[in-house]
This record gives C-alpha cells, structure tokens and sequence, in this order.
C-alpha cells in the first residue's frame, strides 16, 4: 500500500509520484499521513513538509495552501514549494525585509486584505529561511 | 497597360508592409511562448483547486457554506469582459464580442481589461464599472485586485451574478470564447481527467473546520478563476495575432510575386516595342 503525493504550485506542478508517507505543516499544527489515511481536508501554514520514498526523507519550505487526502491520495496546493538548494537566503532576507518596511510604512492607508497579504509574504519567507538555516546546520 | 513605374511603386509598398507584418508575427511568436507556458502552468493548479472545491462541496452541504456561495434571486449582472489592448489578432475580439452578446443578457454592467471590447461597449452606451489595465506577461497581483473587486461588488448586494467572458486557449490555431460564472461560486463538477479523487467512499474531515477551510479556500478560487482568464486571454491574444501576421505575410509574398510577373511581362513588352520600331526604321532607311 502506497501514497501517491501530489504537490502543485500556481507556476508547476513540482512532485507527483508514490511516497511512504508525508509530513504536512496543517493549520493546527504537523500532521503525519500514512498511506489509507482517511479523507481529509486541511489548511496548511508556512512551514516544512517532509516524505518518505525509496527510505530516504526528503524535505521542503512550502507556503500557505491547502492539502486534500482521500483514497491514498494526497493532493497538496502551495503558493511556494521549495527544495534546500533552491532557497537564495540573502534574496528571502531582502523579500521579508521589503514587506516589512512596506507594512509599518503605508499601514495606516491600507486595507486589511493588502495587510493579510504581505503579512503573508512574510511568514512564507520566514519559514523558507528557517527551512534554509536548520538544514545547513 | 499599367506604367512600369506605378508596378514598381506598388512592389515597393507590398514589401514594406510584409515586413512589418514579418517583424510583428516574430514578436507575437516569442510572446506566444511565454504566455502559453503560463497558462498551461496555470492550468494544473486551478483544476486542482477545483477538484478540492467539488470534494468539500460534495462531501458537505449543511456546514459548508460562505456569503460567496449564496445564490440570489435578482438578476442584476456584472460582466468582466477580457479583451485585447491592440488589434491585428484576427476575428479574436470580434468572437468574444458575438458570444458576450450571445451569453449575457442586455441590462448587464461590465468590468473590462483590455482596450478593444470597452470602447465597443462604450459605444453601445453600456455602463461600465471600471476598467483594469493588465501589464504583460500578467501579474498575479493583477488578477487579485480585479477578483477583490468582482467580490465586493457581489458581497456589498449590488449585484447577484458575475461572470467572466474570455477566449479560452485551445491551441495556437483555435481559440474558444467562453463564458464562465465567477460569483456566486458554483463548485464545478469532478471529472476525472481533472485530477479529483474520484468514487470516494469516505466523508472528509475538516481541518480547523468546514467553515474555515471554505472561508480561505474560496477567495483563492476566485483569484485564481480571475488570473486563469487573464493569462488564457493573453495565450490567446500572442496566438492569434501570430497567425493573423502569418496569414498577412504569406499574402503579402503571394502579392508581391504576381506583381513582379506582371512588371517582368510589360518591361519585355516594351523592349520588344521598343526593337520593333528600331528594325522598322532601319529598313525604311534602307
């Protein structure tokens, strides 16, 4: 009995293929899917994602999303999905550092849903370079 | 006759336009690329997010619901209308025009992106909402304020329905105009090649709770529903414009071809007059 995991952002769809198990930074905290899991509909916050396949753990900085499982099947939909090589930490740094300066600038002229957008970006950055920092250690 | 030189004029001018129409085809073609990749990109993530959207609303009816999804009596609509900014595409806009006439009823209001189709419905005295000015290739950014828009129109009761009117990209050679209901959200319907989990035989479990998934999962779904039309819209746009160019440039060969026969026919038409009256006076002066 396998899991086959599916991992789509808006630019690709990065992983589809049959893993062990898997990992998910849900909305309540990490939850651990194995395969016959039952249907499941959950929101995921910043954080990292982890599965098994072949014995070997492999691991990601996701976004903020949703996750789906049902029938062995788990369909995860990110706004970001990004391997320990492909985060560029100086580059996060300066995207978190933009939307925080552009926060406390012009917060006072801004709607709540520009507010939730950039406070978005940031806990997506945060938890890329968390991801990043943890895994050179 | 016609004068050798007034041929040759026209020669000249053929081939000017065919190189434009040469230059124009090359960059809609780059373009095309670029925006094909984008909406076929695209594509795989908003089905998905269809496909968790039908399970949610399949799974349960009673605790799921959200002011986006309210259905209303009224018929008051607002149309977003995506159309081109520059012409030379081919009968494109025309096509979204004739299925926006066909597919929206008369009182409707429109929101539109794109130069064409709004000064069409500004001539036909529609009342126009806003208009939105899409940089290419789209940003995401773009499509969040048109569909943060669209929703406070809906949510604030001043309308009951809102619908989008786009070309969907088929391939490079056809375009489909299409119309798709943005508001209130109607869960689509789970096929199979769409990627959903198909004859699912448990209920779902809800993480924090129906309600709270459905509250964060619908506003992506509109802004995704938004940008998915943006970016077929432009596809489209670089597609048929490169065909269009194409089709110009290979008339414009064609032209130029049958005008150099012609003027190659009346040069050796007049050489051969012109040794004819040679020959005539040289023997009269024999």
């Amino acid at each position: 009995m396998s899991l086959h995991l599916e991992i789509v952002t808006p630019e690709n769809k990065i992983f589809s293929d049959t893993v062990d198990n898997v990992y998910l930074p849900g909305a309540d905290g990490e939850m651990g899917i194995l395969p016959s899991h039952a249907g499941l509909v959950t929101a995921l916050q910043p954080g990292e994602l982890r599965y098994l396949r072949d014995g070997q753990v492999v691991t990601m900085a996701i976004g903020s999303g949703f996750a789906e499982i049902a029938e062995n099947k788990a369909i995860v939909l990110t706004d970001m999905a990004l391997g320990e090589s492909e985060i560029d930490e100086s580059a996060t740094e300066e995207a978190i550092k933009r939307a925080e300066e552009k926060l406390h600038t012009v917060e006072h002229n801004m709607n709540s849903e520009e507010v939730a957008y950039l406070q978005g970006i940031i806990a997506k950055q945060s938890a890329a370079l968390r991801f990043k920092r943890k895994h050179q250690n | 006759m016609a004068n050798l030189r007034d041929i040759r004029r026209r020669i000249k001018s053929v081939k000017n336009t065919a190189q434009i129409t040469r230059a124009m085809q090359l960059v809609a073609a780059a373009k095309m690329k670029k925006a094909q990749d984008q909406a076929m990109a695209g594509r795989d993530y908003s089905s998905q997010l269809n496909a968790v959207l039908s399970d949610i609303s399949a799974s349960d009816s009673d605790e799921a619901t959200h002011p986006l999804l309210e259905v209303r009596e009224g018929d008051r609509e607002l149309v977003l209308v995506v159309s081109t900014d520059k012409g030379l595409c081919g009968p494109l806009n025309t096509n979204v025009a004739k299925k926006l006439r066909a597919t929206t009823s008369d009182t409707a209001d429109y929101v539109t992106v794109g130069r064409k189709l709004r000064t069409m419905l500004e001539k036909t005295q529609k009342t126009i909402l806003a208009d939105f000015q899409v940089p290419d290739p789209v940003p995401f950014a773009e499509a969040r304020a048109i569909a943060a828009f669209l929703s406070k129109q809906f949510l604030d009761k001043k309308y009951d329905k809102v619908s989008i009117v786009y070309a969907r990209f088929v391939n490079t050679l056809t375009q489909v105009p299409e119309m798709i209901t943005l508001l209130p959200v109607q869960p689509p319907e789970a096929t199979e090649d769409d990627g959903a989990i198909a004859g699912r035989t448990t209920d779902h479990l809800f993480e924090p709770s129906p309600a709270e998934v459905l509250a964060s999962i619908l506003p992506l779904y509109v802004n995704f529903q938004v940008y998915q039309a943006l970016l077929e819209s432009r596809a489209t746009e670089h597609s048929a414009r490169m065909v269009a160019m194409k089709a110009a440039t290979d008339n414009a060969k064609k032209f130029i071809k049958e005008l150099t026969l012609q003027y190659n026919k009346v040069r050796q038409a007049a050489i051969t007059a012109e040794l004819l009256e040679i020959t005539t006076a040289m023997k009269a002066m024999e």
